[in-house]
């Protein structure tokens, strides 16, 4: 996968990158070999569920952990070349908000409720543009809101948070994001909060503005009819492991991963049984202190393979399949993935 | 605003009349003699009696309580039944007039006029000191959780907050005035006539008071700021890059003081009204100390009147809190 020759290098590599907390009940691998590359343009979606390790990330991404004792930050992390994992506290302050950006899941509490709204884009603009003068930081703010379909930006620009409805904060919070123009934009899920209308507006502002920008994006989120409208690459992670990884085509018409069918069978379709249950995955996700030995999917697993292992023995590699561009992490041979999922699984209600 | 501002005064001058009518019902109506309890060895029924007539409080009630308001915005005069040169003195009481100290026969306002000042400044200096150590090092311990400076700080406020203000200000005497005799025993001395001596003789009560309050304080803020700094918007403010000062100072900051603000504008009104444990240890002769002593000698008019004024502090600044919160947080509404 990473035969890179003379071809220029992705925006965003991030090569086997290990998260580790340090805690009072023990060492929480948060993250635990993480390895993906997006170039500028491209859009890659992350999903798995709560506590597969996505945020903490894009988190890592950002140079947003505060190292220390407690946490441990291993493997590589390279934005346009510079190694972020290396790099000190200051030197990553100053490409954040200006190489790489992030949008937050609820625009209400992460926009600070006692400073306008333009008074905060401003701030993030005048950080990474330490010379523009106050009016030239306004008309930024006002074009940013306008270009993020903000109505009336004039106005709107001197108004606080909480005067705008959750699309609009939604909207001020890219317009903030985007002012420095970076090339990269991670997207925590951007869209959870928001009702469903809204959330097809933001996405599709999101792929307009990429368009403008050849921005690179990563979109966090456990909604996989948000990954199917806006992702070009889909990474599945559990349990701070990639489990599948592969081109949106590949993942969502041929999954090859159990946990990814499970999350494509616990989607409500539109052409099913309505009377049918929906089929959740079993079980809960595993504390990252005590991660499952071997596969750590497999004491939810409906397929897992044990006595004797390998399920329960041996993590499995992320390997590479016969399709180009898609590897999966599982001990099931090929040809018996491949199987399960054309008798069980495709026929279960896909987002279209 | 200017709507917000005139409701929430009216509102103000409402309490204002119902804490009057209630303590003038609480120190009248409660059975007790002042004259009894002044007139001394040789007491008759008939000294009692004039003594009553000359104070007054043989009228009926509401002739008392009507009088007394009627002197606070008109003046009025009195007839102390003095007889001068065959002609009865009247006195003439001076807007505020706040009736007669039973004690000394002078107006109540001049009682007040003398210990108000040693309040104020015993209170307002102190209150500067402990809000500025007090957020000061809760905002310090905040953003060193769990390191030698936070833990020393807290162990320290912890010993503030439980140790009593009258143990603590003794200790300061011992210490300072008694044993090592750095300063002298403290002696309140007008700002007006001299300023080196006034701050001389306030810093102990100063300390005393700063010690006790600004632990409470630092605990306080310390909470708020962990608090704010775990908030979504100081994700954000580090997510655009902002120096963790700015961060810290601009943006936590800025959220985690505005309920201190609040606790700071009703503790200072609270305490104007008079400070008595301070006033008394270190003999400063304040609203706290008249108080004492008008309790103690029954010595209704001056009682009265120390408690209407700390009521007028605490609803003064209750409303003066109420506007600045307008000011502080966007999102409360002025209508």
């Amino acid at each position: 996968m990473t035969t890179q020759s003379t071809t220029a290098q992705p925006y965003l590599v991030v090569e086997d990158l290990k998260v580790r907390f340090t805690t009072e009940d023990g060492v929480v691998r948060a993250v635990d070999g993480v390895s993906f590359e997006l170039p500028r343009g491209r859009t890659l979606g992350i999903v798995g569920e709560s506590g597969s390790g996505k945020s903490v990330t894009s988190m890592a991404v950002m140079g947003l952990h505060a190292r220390g004792k407690r946490t441990e930050i291993a493997g590589k992390i390279l934005v346009n070349g510079k190694n972020i994992v290396t790099m000190t506290d200051e030197e990553t302050r100053k490409m954040r908000g200006n190489d790489m950006a992030m949008v937050f899941q609820d625009p209400l509490s992460a926009l600070h409720p006692f400073y306008t709204i333009g008074r905060q884009i401003t701030t993030a603009y005048k950080v990474h543009h330490p010379r523009a003068s106050k009016e030239d930081a306004r008309k930024r703010a006002i074009e940013m809101l306008d270009r993020v379909g903000i109505p009336e930006p004039h106005r709107r620009v001197d108004q606080y948070p909480h005067e705008f409805s959750g699309g609009m904060r939604q909207r001020a919070m890219i317009a903030m994001a985007l002012v420095n123009n970076p090339a990269l934009l991670i997207a925590d899920e951007p869209t959870t909060a928001l009702d469903v209308t809204v959330q097809a507006q933001i996405l599709d502002l999101l792929t307009d503005l990429q368009k403008e920008f050849n921005s690179a994006i990563i979109m966090i989120t456990h909604d996989l009819g948000v990954i199917s409208q806006i992702a070009d690459e889909v990474l599945v992670m559990y349990a701070g492991r990639v489990a599948e990884h592969g081109s949106i085509e590949q993942v969502m018409r041929s999954a090859q991963h159990p946990y990814a069918w499970g999350l494509l069978e616990s989607i409500p379709s539109l052409h099913g049984d309505p009377e049918e249950d929906l089929k959740p995955i079993k079980g809960n996700p595993p504390s990252l202190i005590n991660v499952p030995s071997g596969c750590a999917f497999h004491p939810r697993c409906p397929y897992r393979m044990m006595n004797p292992g390998p399920c329960d023995l041996e993590v499995p590699q992320l390997l590479a399949i016969s399709q180009p561009g898609h590897s999966v992490a599982c001990h099931l041979p090929e040809d018996r993935r491949v199987a399960i999922y054309t008798n069980e699984v495709s026929e279960v209600g896909v987002a279209q | 605003m200017l709507r917000f501002i005139i409701k929430r005064v009216l509102a103000a001058l409402l309490t204002l009349v119902a804490i009057d009518v209630i303590t003038f019902v609480m120190f009248f109506a409660i059975p007790s003699s002042p004259a009894e309890a002044n007139c001394g060895k040789n007491c008759t029924p008939e000294t009692i009696a004039r003594v009553n007539h000359y104070l007054g409080v043989d009228r009926p009630f509401m002739v008392q309580f009507a009088e007394f308001n009627r002197g606070i915005f008109l003046g009025r005069d009195v007839d102390g039944g003095r007889v001068l040169n065959g002609k009865p003195v009247i006195d003439h009481c001076h807007i505020p007039c706040l009736g007669y100290s039973f004690k000394t026969q002078e107006q109540v306002t001049d009682v007040i006029g003398r210990a108000l000042p040693v309040t104020t400044s015993i209170v307002i200096g102190a209150a500067v000191l402990w809000l500025v150590t007090g957020v000061g090092l809760g905002v310090y311990s905040a953003l060193h959780r769990g390191k030698f400076g936070d833990k020393f700080a807290i162990g320290v406020s912890l010993v503030g907050t439980s140790m009593p203000v009258y143990f603590f200000a003794l200790l300061l005497l011992s210490i300072f005035v008694f044993s090592t005799g750095l300063l002298p025993y403290p002696q309140y001395t007008s700002i007006a006539t001299n300023p080196a001596k006034w701050a001389l003789a306030l810093i102990l009560p100063w300390i005393a008071l700063t010690f006790v309050q600004a632990a409470g304080y630092a605990r306080y803020s310390r909470s708020q700021m962990l608090e704010t700094l775990s908030e979504d918007y100081i994700r954000t403010a580090r997510a655009i890059g902002l120096p963790a000062r700015t961060v810290h100072l601009r943006h936590a900051l800025r959220a985690a003081i505005t309920p201190v603000i609040t606790l700071f504008g009703l503790d200072l009104g609270a305490f104007l009204g008079g400070v008595a444990i301070t006033e008394t240890i270190f003999g400063m002769h304040g609203m706290g100390w008249a108080s004492v002593q008008a309790a103690s000698d029954l010595n209704l008019p001056v009682i009265m009147a120390t408690v209407l004024i700390a009521s007028v502090f605490v609803v003064i600044m209750n409303v003066i809190v109420d506007v600045l919160y307008a000011f502080i947080d966007p999102r409360v509404k002025l209508s």
